[in-house]
């Protein structure tokens, strides 16, 4: 059932962690499904009737150590098959050549390539709003960052997310399997223009991810069709998506 | 003090309270029982508040940017359309308001003003006047938050989270003196509370009736005892927090803004090991609750007595050291990543044998159903799902995807609406009869909770479903996103049965004032219950007990027990017995 | 401490002292969020020792021989309380309010000192830290001055309930035993 609802994983590492929410969905599922039934035989089998007495006990200390000791396991099992994963997805990198910069702020993502020579910083740098391009089969870095509030980079197709806090660089990585555009929304509160913030990733095929490096990377720095402007914009300059305008003086809220 | 001293004081006292007037009746009562009244009359007052503004964001989640019905006359700009700013004031004010002024006032401050003294067969709190002025600080606390809706730029809008820099700059929010009286109210609520957690832990200390050793009390005083300790030491790490935002805010002071040094993070730090005792603060007396309901509707003593004790015990120990678990993909460091995993998955079990020990409590019983033990088994069976749901954001890969997403709203409210809330119900419920002399109107309670648990589980079980399909929280309109418009039915059926659920709670309005103007006298103890709350007349008259506090013979939950005729036998029931 | 209510002390600890052990426990929690983020802060910053030597030791260090002289004072108090000397108790508990004024007027110094100097809560993270922590510590004191003050005016008139000295006593202890910790952190290191 929990396919019916989890959007479709397209990543790599999004499988451990659909592995896990699956397992712990049947666990708790069953866990659930046990104790309702007991709770609603025990309802209706102990109700009152005339000429019914309660059982005089005070508890069973066998009992005790059983459900002690039962979901203990079961829950220490559920951490240590819970670990690698954590181990592998935020505490390590995997070796690759590409790495994006992103940048949050009030209410765009800046996505920032590093051009032909490789480093950030200099002029044959380019930078798009909104949008990111990835090629698949390969592992992609990103250096998360924020220009004012904390915001939250989430991808939930590839099972990605990760805070992008002011003052700090975070690096994170994501692999995409499948070719697509995929939708990434904000996903910690920046403000009144923090719903409908929110960028597209769209993963190439490799060839094709070439095709679209050598329009948009190189040469001139092309707008990209959502409309790309300079890096530099103020937060008093973005325009939420769908949101209206705020107005900074505002009157008495009731 | 001896003895005769002691009663010597107590009966010239009687005396003296009859000439003390409107005022020190009322107003500044030092009584305990009044005091717990006027805890129970602001939760319940704060509480339309807090409801109201969660109709709002619902309204606005499942029909985005259509007039709020009733709005219009506020919002006169925009016809009673929700502005985004609003939107951000309205859930973060919701969260405040329940969680400081609703659940702990109801709780923490009523029942346990309440039952205290009561259960443990004293005349009063240790420190009276400190009870008084703990209410008259909560009070103008109260009165502050409300304050913070009228002034210019609105109310506090950063979520009751409060992240910095987003709160700590006022340029980001546009916010200006709400969040200031948002941090303002908070402290002083702060001071409040930690009066009355004082109070509560030297009574129970100090003050039980001769034989009520710690372990012949009853659970509702064990948890109300833990939560005590817990307010005690968390609240004034949230103190020092919201002042240093207060400063960042006021004085220009940067500890949270990173242009200038500061680290957004030590908010989360201090927010959430604060925050994480403070959700076991709103539960643990809500648990004690469910296990004196309990028994008393099933005629027999509580499962695993010490089992139920030493779970709090190991819930209020293990509170202190899990709160990472709200921050795993914050930017911390995530070697802390995978020892808050464990704490947090080890934290479920405590709350597990609770629940085995509720399970064994209904069996084999003897078992009745009115309102207060609907809203008991209530409790059990939504907390029950909130904590299982809470495994899934335990285990740190799975919270990558469902950190803020509504499956964390789901969690957070089938804990502490379909936890604490109920356990609430079922306390008023419960301890009406001897808190106000009257009946309330049982078939009206009965209605009263099945619209509630049915339009309960409507409102807030979807909230699973369109959390696992990826919903955020804090957002203002789904439909901005193409991966969400597909499960937006979802938001139209949980804002009506959120609306149905609004409305319900007019019947037991309705139910609760009549009944206190109006209902059936009540008797000492209409439950046929055991604890020594039940003794006394209902209402107990000022300093509870007659000429002699009740001495203790055995545990709270003897019910249906070999030594006597009857299936209870009171606490304080001396039985001349042939055999032990 | 009086109550109208039957006190009997369950484990003959009069109710006040436990009410005040645990108000302290409160305290530590208080300080303790302060201090906690000053030490993380500190261990991940460069360059604080810089703005603490622009700090004072030799006046602070004075200051801490001020205070724990007046726990001393204060404990003296005490004995005189259960020596049943009403005289050493006035004496001893206007001693504690002098040295405490006197904590306090050194202090007033060494800020106006360092505001004289550019040094204001927000010139930068440290100096928040120190006043905000010295700040809260210094209205503890003022409330301890209070406290004994208010002692010692019934004192004068016949001290009934005795042991409120050492309620006062407990609080004023802590509150030495905070500046223990302050001093040293935000001088020394």
């Amino acid at each position: 059932m929990l396919n019916w609802w989890l959007p479709e994983n397209v990543a790599t590492f999004g499988d451990e962690i659909d592995w896990l929410f699956h397992l712990i969905y049947w666990i708790t599922g069953i866990t659930f499904v046990l104790v309702a039934v007991t709770f609603l035989a025990f309802l209706f089998l102990y109700r009152d009737r005339p000429g019914r007495r309660a059982r005089y006990t005070h508890g069973s200390t066998p009992l005790e150590i059983a459900w002690t000791v039962t979901p203990t396991l079961i829950l220490v099992v559920l951490t240590f098959l819970s670990l690698p994963a954590w181990s592998r997805i935020k505490m390590s990198m995997p070796q690759t050549d590409f790495v994006v910069q992103v940048r949050a702020k009030q209410f765009n993502w800046e996505f920032t390539y590093p051009g032909a020579d490789g480093k950030f910083g200099t002029p044959d740098d380019k930078t798009f709003l909104d949008e990111m391009h990835v090629p698949t089969g390969k592992p992609v870095r990103i250096n998360l960052g924020a220009r004012d509030v904390i915001h939250s980079f989430f991808v939930p197709q590839f099972r990605f997310k990760q805070d992008a806090v002011p003052g700090r660089e975070i690096a994170a990585w994501f692999e995409v399997r499948k070719p697509g555009k995929y939708e990434a929304p904000c996903a910690e509160l920046c403000g009144f223009g923090h719903s409908g913030m929110k960028a597209w990733v769209f993963a190439h095929a490799g060839a094709d991810y070439d095709t679209w490096a050598a329009e948009n990377l190189k040469g001139e720095a092309a707008p990209a069709a959502a409309g790309a402007k300079p890096a530099d914009a103020t937060p008093a300059d973005a325009k939420p998506a769908d949101a209206k305008p705020v107005k900074t003086e505002e009157k008495a809220k009731r | 003090m001896s003895a005769t001293t002691v009663h010597g004081h107590a009966a010239h006292a009687e005396h003296e309270h009859h000439d003390l007037g409107f005022i020190r009746t009322y107003v500044f009562s030092t009584d305990h029982k009044m005091i717990a009244k006027q805890f129970l009359f602001m939760g319940l007052f704060m509480l339309i508040i807090g409801g109201a503004l969660a109709l709002v964001v619902r309204w606005q989640l499942a029909w985005p940017e259509t007039p709020v019905p009733g709005l219009g006359m506020i919002l006169t700009e925009t016809g009673g359309v929700i502005e985004p700013s609003h939107y951000n004031m309205a859930f973060t004010m919701h969260a405040t308001i329940m969680i400081f002024f609703v659940v702990m006032p109801i709780l923490a401050g009523a029942f346990g003003n309440f039952l205290i003294p009561l259960q443990i067969g004293a005349r009063d709190m240790a420190f009276p006047t400190l009870n008084m002025l703990s209410f008259w600080t909560t009070f103008p606390a109260a009165l502050i938050m409300i304050a913070g809706f009228f002034v210019p730029g609105g109310h506090a809008a950063a979520g009751w989270t409060s992240y910095t820099p987003l709160s700590s700059v006022a340029q980001y929010t546009g916010v200006n003196w709400g969040q200031n009286l948002w941090c303002i109210s908070l402290f002083v609520m702060g001071v409040g509370s930690m009066m009355g957690s004082i109070n509560y832990i030297t009574t129970i200390i100090n003050m039980r009736a001769p034989g009520m050793s710690l372990f012949r009390m009853p659970l509702a005083l064990w948890s109300l005892f833990i939560t005590a300790i817990l307010l005690l030491l968390a609240l004034p790490v949230l103190t020092s927090a919201a002042a240093m935002l207060l400063f960042d805010r006021t004085l220009g002071t940067n500890w949270f803004n990173p242009s200038q040094g500061g680290e957004p993070l030590l908010w989360q730090h201090l927010f959430w090991y604060f925050g994480h005792p403070e959700v076991y603060i709103l539960i643990l007396p809500a648990m004690g609750i469910a296990s004196e309901i309990l028994p008393v509707f099933c005629r027999k003593p509580i499962f695993g007595y010490h089992a139920m004790a030493f779970s709090m015990i190991g819930i209020a120990f293990l509170s202190w050291i899990v709160y990472g678990h709200h921050m795993f993909v914050s930017g911390m460091n995530p070697m802390l990543g995978l020892t808050f995993t464990i704490t947090t998955m080890i934290i479920a079990v405590p709350s597990a044998i609770k629940t085995f020990n509720w399970l064994g409590t209904l069996w084999g019983g003897r078992i009745t159903f009115p309102p207060p033990m609907l809203f008991a088994l209530g409790f059990v069976s939504m907390f029950v799902i909130g904590g299982l749901s809470g495994i899934f954001m335990a285990s740190t890969p799975v919270d990558i995807y469902i950190q803020d997403t509504y499956f964390i709203v789901a969690h957070i409210h089938y804990v502490v609406f379909g936890g604490s809330i109920m356990g609430a119900f079922a306390a008023i419920y419960f301890w009406f009869p001897k808190m106000f002399g009257r009946m309330t109107n049982n078939a009206l309670g009965h209605v009263h909770f099945w619209l509630t648990i049915v339009a309960f589980n409507v409102t807030f079980f979807p909230m699973h479903i369109i959390g696992v399909g990826g919903q955020m929280r804090r957002i203002y309109n789904p439909m901005q996103y193409e991966f969400l418009q597909h499960q937006q039915h979802w938001n139209v059926i949980m804002t009506v049965g959120a609306l149905v659920l609004g409305f319900s709670q007019i019947l037991f309005a309705i139910n609760f004032l009549m009944s206190i103007a109006s209902g059936k006298k009540a008797p000492a103890n209409p439950w046929n219950a055991n604890t020594l709350e039940w003794l006394a007349e209902s209402p107990p008259p000022h300093l509870n007990w007659g000429p002699r506090i009740p001495t203790v013979y055995r545990g709270p939950y003897e019910y249906s027990s070999p030594e006597g005729p009857e299936d209870w036998l009171p606490q304080d029931r001396l039985v001349v017995a042939s055999s032990s | 401490m009086e109550t109208t209510a039957a006190t009997r002390a369950v484990t003959h600890i009069l109710p006040g002292k436990v009410g005040v052990w645990w108000f302290l426990a409160s305290e530590v929690m208080l300080f303790g969020g302060l201090i906690g983020s000053f030490i993380v802060s500190r261990l991940g910053s460069s360059g604080w020792s810089g703005e603490a030597a622009h700090l004072s030791v030799p006046v602070a260090a004075i200051n801490t021989l001020v205070l724990l002289t007046s726990s001393m004072t204060m404990v003296m108090a005490f004995g005189a309380v259960e020596k049943g000397d009403p005289r050493g108790l006035r004496t001893y508990l206007f001693l504690t309010v002098l040295l405490g004024l006197t904590f306090l007027g050194i202090k007033a110094y060494e800020y106006s000192s360092e505001v004289a100097a550019g040094f204001t809560p927000v010139t930068g993270l440290f100096w928040s830290f120190y006043y905000t922590m010295t700040g809260l510590h210094a209205l503890h004191v003022l409330a301890g001055i209070i406290t004994n003050l208010a002692l010692f005016v019934m004192a004068r008139r016949g001290l009934r309930n005795q042991h409120r000295v050492e309620l006062a006593g407990l609080y004023w202890h802590f509150v030495d035993i905070v500046w223990i910790f302050l001093f040293p952190l935000l001088y020394l290191t």
